[in-house]
């Protein structure tokens, strides 16, 4: 197999999507299609040879072809997106390679199941991914974003979201506050628990694949709850981030 | 000029840099990765078998097994997603150990680890052999999490750490190499974190 080659890739174009969140449009010289789901690996390189990699998910779909999203949240003294956020411009250049990833991704063969996606936070990176590219195929399957986010403010892809709830009758956006709630919602309001994994499970004719992704507790707890509340260990793909403090 | 990132430069101490492998980055805390759920293994149903390419094969329970002689490890751990953690303290069987039990045909020369869950990993036998490896139960002078791979885990220090199966049920000696779970995935058939070998495509 050939190497999967690191290629420089160039800035085009930087969205600040919350407080602490920015999505950054890569072109790259290489591009090749990806899987929704799939990650690449960034390498930053100091002056002095020092070098730091960190992987990120693709936010884009695949049909949109020759660049990738990635979306980035700066993370407290974190030496990759703190330098990502505070020190890049459109225009500046980044080494990635990529894509990469076979397990944690949504496959075209899937498009007439059933679709249960939970995010924590920017765990909702690589599931934007699934829902934008599930929308450009026009797939039909209901399909369901159960979204922990803390404020209405760190939502991210929240007007995205909203919207193509409205677009799509077959897809549903449930989002929870765990802290504060914009006024008059009548969602959830608490951490994802056991009581809404259930509502959430009860709203589909029939049993859901799932794809979690987000902190390592809330991804154990759902994950583990969705197994106890009876779909198969199979049908339940997780991806964690955190808590490394980078 | 190589190209480099202008105003990127070290944030971290580098005091175990050398320690360190390409791409990697130090972590004080135990990150948790896994594909789905944490299997619930209880110990009276929790066995330990050795099988394939061997004369018979042979298998524990978890009291036979902690009646086996166990070592103390302190070993550095490298995560392919890029962290590493320097000097964490296992107890647990050495492969060797546990090779006193059993008669390995001479053909055999990988190993595929299978585990509670369906998780599956290969390496060559010679991986696992003469202290570079063993089953590990305690962590941190603690009980083996469950999210850790609780009850016992494989681990395999020298290899990025996916190769170090949690909830490990058996090894099965196999003549020629397979892939396991992430191998299929696309992840590298050996993994050597000082050889950068992530993916397939680098090995």
């Amino acid at each position: 197999m050939e190497r999967i080659q690191w290629q420089l890739a160039r800035v085009k174009s930087i969205v600040q999507e919350t407080p602490r969140v920015k999505t950054f449009t890569l072109a790259l010289p290489h591009w090749t299609p990806h899987l929704p789901g799939q990650h690449y690996d960034l390498r930053l390189t100091a002056e002095d040879g020092y070098q730091a990699q960190r992987s990120y998910s693709i936010a884009s779909p695949p049909e949109q072809t020759g660049e990738i999203d990635l979306t980035v949240e700066l993370i407290d003294d974190g030496e990759v997106s703190a330098y990502l956020h505070e020190g890049i411009t459109v225009g500046d250049q980044l080494e990635v390679r990529g894509p990469i990833g076979g397990y944690f991704v949504w496959r075209d063969a899937m498009k007439h199941e059933p679709l249960l996606l939970v995010a924590g936070g920017s765990g909702v990176v690589p599931l934007i991914a699934m829902l934008r590219h599930r929308t450009k195929i026009g797939a039909t399957n209901p399909t369901r974003l159960l979204f922990s986010v803390r404020s209405v403010e760190e939502a991210i892809y929240r007007t995205e979201l909203e919207e193509m709830a409205k677009q799509d009758a077959q897809f549903e956006l449930l989002l929870t506050y765990t802290r504060e709630a914009p006024a008059g919602w009548t969602g959830y309001h608490r951490r994802i628990d056991r009581t809404i994994l259930t509502d959430v499970l009860n709203r589909f004719a029939t049993q859901p694949f799932s794809f979690i992704c987000g902190p390592t507790l809330l991804v154990e707890q759902v994950a583990n709850t969705l197994a106890e509340l009876g779909l198969p260990a199979d049908t339940i793909r997780t991806e964690r981030f955190g808590p490394t403090g980078t | 000029m190589a190209f480099f990132n202008k105003g990127f430069g070290r944030k971290r101490d580098q005091t175990a840099s050398d320690r360190i492998p390409p791409g990697q980055y130090e972590t004080r805390d135990f990150p948790v990765l896994t594909a789905g759920p944490t299997p619930r293994i209880p110990l009276t149903t929790w066995s330990f078998t050795l099988e394939g390419l061997v004369e018979s094969p042979v298998r524990w329970n978890w009291d036979e097994f902690n009646a086996l002689p166990h070592q103390s490890f302190t070993n550095d751990i490298h995560c392919v997603t890029k962290w590493s953690k320097l000097d964490t303290h296992w107890e647990g069987v050495s492969i060797d150990t546990l090779l006193e039990h059993v008669t390995v045909k001479p053909e055999a020369r990988f190993v595929m680890a299978y585990s509670y869950g369906d998780y599956t990993t290969n390496m060559p036998l010679d991986d696992l052999r003469n202290g570079k490896a063993f089953i590990g139960f305690r962590f941190e002078g603690l009980p083996l999490a469950p999210e850790h791979g609780g009850p016992a885990r494989l681990v395999v220090p020298h290899l990025y750490f996916w190769k170090s199966a949690k909830w490990i049920k058996g090894l099965r000696f196999m003549e020629h190499d397979q892939p396991g779970f992430w191998e299929r995935g696309g992840y590298s058939m050996y993994g050597d974190p000082w050889q950068e070998q992530r993916y397939r495509s680098d090995d």
